[in-house]
């Protein structure tokens, strides 16, 4: 089943793909210089302190928790979704969905204000397994969603029970789409500092946040962040290993019937109990807790019009990051799906590294490489940009990389033989079959970029406001009543794209098949 | 698209002015550097204190000195981080921080410029640079805030070491994670050593404190008479007071004195980069919140303590003369980290 061929890069992929890796790599490089810059010794004496293991520890445990409750709640989102004859799927869908339009500082915070004695390793796997489970119900969704029923149909008609059926045919194709959602989320735990310190969990990325803010200590903030870049690597690499060589494409086509759901009583009761927990804890607690902060003080007029520059400065944001992210991330989407060999893996996993890092790292290291090399543009939105793009290219890379490999590389195949030439067949089949990807590759960068806090706070143009800019502002002091507007208004706002990154991955996906159906 | 700082900030100047009209018009005579060599500049200003607290002061800045204001808020420590990273590249004219620490952060990079004597002749020597690269704005003091239902006057602790007394078993209210807190801590490992400071950490852990999420908090949860008293800035109580009226604040300050670390004074400050192509203008700046109007800001609107121009604190508060706050050398505090490792240690800082 194995349809990516080890290949030689076509050059004029190649070229932006290896540019995409050199931009990626930036923050990487800007740690090293600043780490290295006072010795190899210095970096050990930093990095082997007796606390500095016992934080390891403390963050594998947690990434390790967040990322398989994550799985387990983003698998049965995707599974009630798609496999369970209930009402209204796609709405339930993107109501499952709509976490990721909540940022985590914002649901930690709502979370401790409701139930101050969550606070601790369990507060913050509740938050983070929220914000993150997600990228892996999306993904496997899709999947689930794509997947050829008579197959199934087959293995129960020879006699297989629906167990074995779900754990031996269904889950292994599926498989690599759980491991790249998995591995995503991973990288966000470790990068993740407003649930931990809201949660005072102490973990990695608390140590680094704190040699800034505790310590004005940037060399030592570079030299704990690339432990971070070393477990980033070794999480990639684990992954790459566990998503196997099964790609979960299917070649040919099905015939065009649809799957019947299961309606058994006891699937139809669990995937209820299981949407409403789902929605209670992801979707209820936050938004429940940013209405109160409203209603808590109502003789203050909301300034509309701070709200709506606000939106404008976000949305305005959003958009060009969306749309830098793809131009970065298409080459080394395609390279990755379409012609993998040790070249297109290398440039792929490029740019995941950057997205264990915590925001500020990133934000200095764009600081340091931006003041010295592109100062025309310094603290102006193309820099502001690539901070973002930086942050969420790995997203966008996840999120095009799998819609290619559901397509069909047959079609391709036949341009080819037809007489196409590689980039002809590139523009004119692999593109526009991968568009519905590559617009929800875009609509998350986007909804990303908008509640992106500690990057815009560093980067922005000056006098700049985004929505959550503005939440930070009033939430320094203490000024709930004044965060309610802007955090119900980013919520609603980036519902939207999520909405979006919700049809394109998930009910875009034609089932049984689009190429090559039998009508 | 953008609704331009400038038009902001004509609506906050407005208002600003009006205010401090309002509370200090006896004394309008304008600062020396009216005399408009800088008129028109725009400087930028890093800060670590927050957008809201300053906003008004710097607007009425420039109403008067036709000065613009372009602003950076953030945290303390990253803006210093930031500037360090910037280095002689940074846009930046002049640093407002939170506390002395990122200013002392920022001067050992010697990107910080010496100021004018007569600027640093305006502030105690105890709040400013040994070097002369930065000056105190204003000040603020540790407190305990109590509820006098639930404890009476004769019962309030003389010294912080009477809070590990068992009679405040669970009635103590804190902020783990609020840097005035780590500075308390720190001043107390610095004026009595690291053992002493962790055998009261050890004390004040083993009578069961209540950890908050802010120092608003502990206020509000004393008031409410969730807890008893609680460790916070002197200001807080004013503010709530400032907000809901006298008669909806039941909680009152208490002041440790003699030189008790309980009373801590930090401050907030001000450093002009080295690199600054304004430096008229952001001296400009740096006098005008020395200045009675700017201390006036300080000390009658948040409450403050003020630092120079002989502005009194505000009619509630005890001089600082009275409360003899502990001698303590600012630059002493920056072991920040060293006092959250402790923190951690005693399990009074994270989970």
């Amino acid at each position: 089943m194995n349809v990516g061929r080890r290949v030689r890069v076509p050059a004029p992929l190649a070229l932006p793909a290896v540019a995409a890796a050199v931009i990626a790599l930036i923050p990487a490089f800007y740690l090293a210089t600043q780490a290295f810059a006072r010795g190899a010794g210095n970096v050990w004496d930093e990095i082997f302190q007796s606390r500095t293991w016992d934080l390891i520890v403390r963050s594998t445990w947690l990434t390790a928790v967040v990322t398989a409750a994550s799985i387990v709640v983003g698998t049965v989102g995707a599974w009630v979704t798609t496999r369970v004859a209930l009402p209204g799927r796609a709405v339930l869908l993107v109501l499952f969905a709509l976490p990721l339009a909540i940022p985590s500082y914002l649901s930690a915070f709502a979370w401790i204000s409701w139930q101050p004695g969550l606070e601790g390793f369990w507060g913050a796997v509740i938050v983070l397994t929220c914000a993150c489970y997600p990228y892996v119900m999306l993904p496997v969704a899709a999947a689930l969603r794509g997947l050829d029923s008579t197959q199934e149909d087959v293995a129960r008609s020879l006699g297989r029970t629906q167990r074995q059926v779900m754990w031996g045919l269904v889950l292994p194709q599926v498989r690599p789409s759980i491991t790249a959602g998995g591995l995503l989320v991973a990288l966000y735990v470790l990068s993740d500092f407003g649930a931990v310190a809201a949660m005072r969990y102490e973990t990695f990325t608390w140590v680094i946040y704190g040699a800034y803010r505790a310590g004005f200590n940037p060399s030592r903030a570079a030299i704990l962040s690339l432990v971070l870049v070393a477990a980033a690597l070794i999480l990639v690499t684990l992954e790459s290993r566990a998503r196997g060589r099964a790609g979960a494409v299917r070649i040919g086509s099905g015939v065009g019937r649809n799957r019947r759901n299961t309606a058994s009583p006891r699937a139809v009761v669990g995937a209820v109990v299981a949407s409403l927990s789902i929605i209670g804890v992801g979707l209820g607690v936050p938004v429940v807790s940013v209405i109160s902060w409203l209603g808590r003080e109502t003789q203050r007029s909301v300034p509309w019009a701070d709200v709506r520059g606000a939106i404008l400065d976000s949305f305005l944001i959003g958009l060009l990051t969306a749309i830098a992210t793809i131009l970065v991330a298409l080459p080394v989407g395609i390279a990755a799906s379409r012609y993998r060999s040790r070249f297109s893996s290398a440039v792929e996993r490029s740019t995941y590294v950057t997205h264990a890092l915590p925001g500020i790292v990133i934000a200095i290291s764009v600081v340091y490489a931006g003041i010295r090399l592109l100062r025309p543009w310094y603290q102006k939105l193309p820099l502001l940009v690539l901070g973002q793009l930086l942050i969420f290219l790995p997203l966008a890379v996840a999120a095009i990389r799998n819609s290619i490999e559901q397509s069909s590389a047959r079609i391709e195949e036949a341009a080819k033989s037809l007489g196409a030439g590689t980039m002809a067949t590139i523009r004119r089949v692999t593109v526009p079959l991968a568009l519905p990807g590559i617009g929800a590759a875009a609509a998350l960068t986007m909804l990303n970029a908008m509640k992106e806090l500690p990057t815009t706070l560093l980067l922005r143009p000056t006098g700049w406001e985004t929505l959550a800019t503005s939440i930070w502002k009033y939430s320094t002091v203490s000024d709930y009543s004044a965060v309610g507007p802007y955090a119900l208004t980013l919520m609603i706002v980036t519902a939207v794209p999520t909405a979006i990154v919700t049809s394109l991955t998930v009910l875009r996906v034609s089932r049984p098949s689009s190429p090559g159906r039998q009508e | 698209m953008k609704c331009p700082r400038i038009v902001r900030f004509a609506g906050l100047a407005m208002a600003g002015s009006l205010l401090v009209v309002a509370c200090g018009n006896d004394n309008a005579e304008p600062s020396a550097q009216t005399t408009k060599p800088t008129a028109g500049a725009t400087i930028t200003v890093y800060s670590g204190r927050s957008e809201k607290l300053i906003a008004p002061v710097l607007a009425d800045f420039t109403a008067k000195t036709g000065i613009e204001v372009d602003l950076r808020a953030g945290d303390s420590g990253e803006m210093a981080a930031l500037l360090v990273t910037e280095g002689d590249a940074s846009p930046a004219d002049l640093f407002f921080s939170q506390d002395a620490g990122a200013l002392g952060a920022v001067e050992d990079a010697e990107l910080l410029a010496t100021l004018p004597q007569e600027t640093l002749d305006m502030v105690d020597p105890a709040y400013r640079s040994q070097d002369g690269r930065w000056v105190a704005t204003s000040g603020r003091m540790r407190v305990l805030v109590y509820n006098p239902g639930l404890t009476s006057e004769a019962d309030l602790p003389v010294s912080v070491d009477d809070l590990l007394d068992a009679k405040w078993k669970g009635r103590i209210g804190f902020a783990p994670t609020n840097a005035s807190w780590q500075s308390f801590v720190t001043a107390l490992r610095v004026l009595r050593g690291e053992d002493a400071a962790r055998a009261w950490l050890e004390g004040f852990a083993a009578n069961d404190p209540i950890a908050y999420e802010k120092n608003g908090v502990v206020r509000d949860a004393v008031n409410s008479g969730e807890v008893a008293v609680g460790l916070v800035n002197h200001y807080y109580l004013y503010e709530k007071i400032l907000a809901e009226g006298q008669d909806a604040v039941k909680a009152k300050n208490h002041y440790f004195r003699n030189g008790d670390p309980g009373s801590l004074v930090n401050v907030a400050g001000v450093g002009i980069l080295r690199s600054s192509k304004n430096v008229a203008a952001a001296q400009a700046l740096v006098d005008y919140l020395l200045s009675k109007d700017g201390q006036t800001y300080f000390a009658e609107k948040i409450f403050e303590y003020p630092v120079a121009s002989g502005v009194a604190q505000y009619d509630e508060l005890p001089s600082l003369a009275d409360i003899a706050p502990p001698s303590i050398d600012l630059a002493d505090l920056r072991s920040i980290e060293a006092t959250q490792e402790l923190l951690s240690d005693v399990g009074l800082l994270t989970k």
